[in-house]
């Protein structure tokens, strides 16, 4: 009677079924709590955590000097850079475009510094769907390792405005 | 301030559970129940043009009006609605439960009207063109400062009713109104109201210095400090409507089948777990957010949050089983199911709290600790597999609950019986029907990476073309049919509350008519009657065979999908 008052000393442990489902439910709430961790130590996908403190117009700049030094064609306009293999990548989010176009080598590892130069965005790299959330003010580095190789989308999924579902970018990954 | 000596002015009893409804209370009860639905009612209508855009063969709004329906949407059925609604149950669960008045009715008079002209102040700007934030509002995203004011006073509001309501806690109390203990539904609903100040207090901390930086008095809010208050917020809010919700899961199950809870200390810990361990699950939407270590980022996801996931894992097992023990009490034993099939189907109260619980549990619940992973979210962040997720757990899970509670709050405190029963019997499948096709469609379409909050899935007129799998489409389609399906069984339940309470025939001295058959409603009234007095007498050895199943199944559910999706993560390119 659950819209009624328990008298006296109501209190007493679990008993039979209600006992063993307590403890089951508290063993696979085990389970979950240590796969995380393990994962963190054993596994290859892992949210990144690398983060600087950047001021938008200066990752402009530096998302301009890294085009300057690496680009090595442009499609649509918007110019292909590749970076060395194992250096620093930038990808710019900005009303909207993703920018530039980064163009890596399969098996090779990058750190790609994402950031903001205005509102929040959503870096969605499609069709893996693999997605982190992207501040202005903030350098986030994502240390990513392509293991396949193509074409791959990129969009925005955090509301950015009324161009938000025209800002699209690309990475090129070869074999 | 003496209340020892209640008269009939005071209240009237109540002809179906002999409990005294306190007139003014009452008062409250209903016109907050009123104002949830108004808002409900808008935010539907934005929630079908909604469905029928991401549709994407239809695709009706334009970009414009997706993204402001998108925003009068998500502020009207997550914050209005469902907070009014919570409000009508405090009232109810502190006066009638307590047996005691309303601490204060000016108050209670304040509170009203702070929140009905914040929810008023809100939507006009929202309609008038001037706030396409999104619900959520992430700053350097500005909105017109009444967007903020509207909420901030709504919020307001919100806290006085909470206060109003210890208050009342604590006057029942002092008057020794009751003897012993409150009864299970007033604990979860002062659950409810703990859990609601500190969301209330998160909001605060994120949304006036917004509401300033607006006006133009002081800088912005840093956005990803903004993003872990306003969760707070926003993922808080969510944990007083799963209490609100269990609440009235045990409510409606005393209700329709006479259950008693199986053990009052298992339930109320399970509550108490809500209000100690949900406090750091707001960061489970800031899992793939830069500035936050690994270590913070798993602390705060698994081992504090698991014990609020035990406690709903515990609340899912204890409500079915005092319903399969009622049963078993009136003689439905035959076999492991032959009790769950003799439920009371037809009660559309008890149907749509069957229905909420199922949702909520196997597609909600699972989905939602699941994505909350820190590394898996990165396959569903902002993803359509979010709202796939959150449909089921607070529309399929609280707001279907809420639409039971109404098939006994319009009868017991409005006093006005239904029309059409029929069509009220079959209203919370459609709806809840409705709830889990579409939540299928977006959860699916997510994993494809269907972005959320987008008019255009396809990115159409783009620099650098983009696009889904066909399956994806076929995937937004079903979202579109679920969703037009679950607006029939919402409009035709408005249409059935809005009959009654303004049509309907009057119940006044009257018991309330029953949705089951009279012999059933006989078994059922004669468990109730018999209350707490038999404590420990004649069921503590009926065991509960169909519970047990039915959890075993739900525990497998969980660990395939929880585990397939490390398996699916395990095919993404590395990242660290």
């Amino acid at each position: 009677m659950s819209i009624f008052h328990p008298k006296g000393n109501w209190f007493r442990a679990p008993t039979g079924s209600e006992r063993m489902w307590v403890g089951l439910a508290l063993v696979w709430c085990l389970v979950m709590s240590i796969t995380m961790p393990w994962w963190h130590f054993q596994g290859k996908q892992n949210a990144p955590s690398e983060t600087y403190e950047v001021d938008p117009a200066a990752f402009m700049e530096r998302v301009n000097q890294f085009v300057d030094a690496h680009q090595v064609d442009e499609v649509n306009g918007v110019p292909i850079v590749e970076p060395p293999p194992g250096g620093d990548a930038y990808l710019m989010g900005q009303m909207w475009r993703w920018y530039p176009v980064l163009k890596l080598k399969e098996g090779q590892t990058y750190r790609i510094h994402v950031s903001s130069v205005d509102l929040q965005h959503g870096l969605s790299i499609l069709p893996l769907n693999m997605n982190v959330h992207v501040l202005p003010g903030y350098d986030y580095v994502m240390t990513v390792t392509p293991t396949t190789s193509g074409e791959f989308n990129i969009i925005c999924n955090e509301f950015c405005g009324i161009g938000h579902h025209l800002m699209t970018g690309r990475i090129i990954v070869e074999s | 301030m003496n209340t020892q000596t209640a008269t009939t002015d005071e209240y009237r009893v109540c002809n179906t559970t002999g409990l005294n409804i306190f007139r003014k209370a009452e008062w409250f009860v209903k016109a907050n129940a009123v104002l949830a639905v108004i808002f409900l009612l808008v935010g539907a209508v934005a929630a079908l043009l909604l469905a029928l855009t991401r549709w994407s063969n239809v695709m009706l709004l334009s970009d414009v009006w997706y993204y402001r329906m998108l925003t009068v949407h998500g502020v009207n059925m997550l914050v209005f609605w469902i907070i009014f609604l919570e409000m009508a149950i405090l009232y109810f669960a502190s006066t009638t439960l307590l047996n005691t008045r309303l601490f204060s009715k000016k108050l209670a008079y304040v509170s009203l009207v702070l929140m009905t002209i914040g929810a008023i102040a809100t939507n006009y700007i929202m309609f008038a063109g001037q706030a396409d934030v999104l619900l959520t509002s992430y700053p350097p995203l500005e909105a017109h400062p009444l967007f903020y004011l509207g909420i901030i006073l709504f919020a307001v509001g919100a806290l006085i009713v909470c206060f109003n309501f210890f208050a009342t806690l604590y006057i029942a109390k002092k008057n020794k109104t009751y003897e012993g203990s409150m009864p299970l539904v007033t604990f979860g609903a002062a659950t409810a109201a703990i859990i609601a100040v500190v969301a209330l207090v998160h909001g605060a901390i994120a949304l006036v210095p917004t509401f300033f930086w607006s006006m133009g008095w002081t800088e912005m809010m840093d956005p990803g400090v903004y993003r872990l208050f306003w969760w707070g917020l926003g993922h808080h809010s969510q944990q007083i409507n799963v209490a609100a919700m269990v609440a009235v899961w045990y409510f409606i199950a005393t209700m329709s089948t006479g259950a008693k809870p199986l053990n009052e200390t298992v339930c109320r810990a399970a509550f108490i777990l809500y209000i100690l361990f949900i406090n750091l699950a707001a960061a489970h939407h800031l899992l793939v957010d830069p500035g936050f270590s690994a270590e913070w980022k798993m602390w705060n996801t698994s081992y504090a949050m698991y014990l609020a996931v035990l406690a709903s894992m515990i609340h899912g097992y204890t409500v079915p089983a005092s319903m399969e023990v009622a049963m078993r009490r009136k003689g439905f034993n035959k076999g492991i199911f032959g009790w769950f099939a003799r439920l009371p189907w037809k009660d559309p109260g008890f149907s749509a709290v069957a229905l909420s619980a199922i949702i909520f549990g196997f597609i909600g619940g699972i989905t939602g600790v699941t994505l909350g992973t820190e590394q898996i979210n990165i396959m569903a962040h902002n993803t359509l597999r979010i709202p796939g997720h959150f449909h089921a757990t607070v529309v399929g899970g609280t707001s279907l609950a809420f639409m039971g509670l109404c098939y006994y709050v319009v009868p017991l405190i409005f006093q006005k019986d239904f029309y059409l029963k029929g069509l009220a019997r079959i209203q919370p499948w459609i709806f809840g029907g409705g709830i889990v096709i579409m939540s299928l469609g977006m959860s699916f379409a997510g994993t494809y990476g269907v972005p959320r909050r987008t008019y255009d899935s396809d990115f159409s007129g783009a620099t650098l073309e983009t696009g889904f799998d066909p399956v994806a489409h076929i995937m937004l389609g079903i979202l579109g049919i679920g969703g037009i399906l679950a607006f029939i069984g919402l409009l035709l339940f408005i249409l059935l509350v809005v009959a009654a309470v303004f049509f309907g025939p009057s119940l006044k001295g009257k018991k309330m008519p029953t949705w089951q058959t009279p012999e059933a409603q006989k078994m059922t009234d004669d468990l109730i009657s018999r209350g707490y007095e038999e404590e420990g007498k004649d069921y503590k050895h009926i065991k509960t065979p169909g519970t047990v199943v039915l959890v075993l199944i739900f525990l497998l559910s969980f660990a395939i999908y929880y585990f397939a999706n490390w398996a699916a993560l395990a095919d993404l390119w590395h990242i660290r």
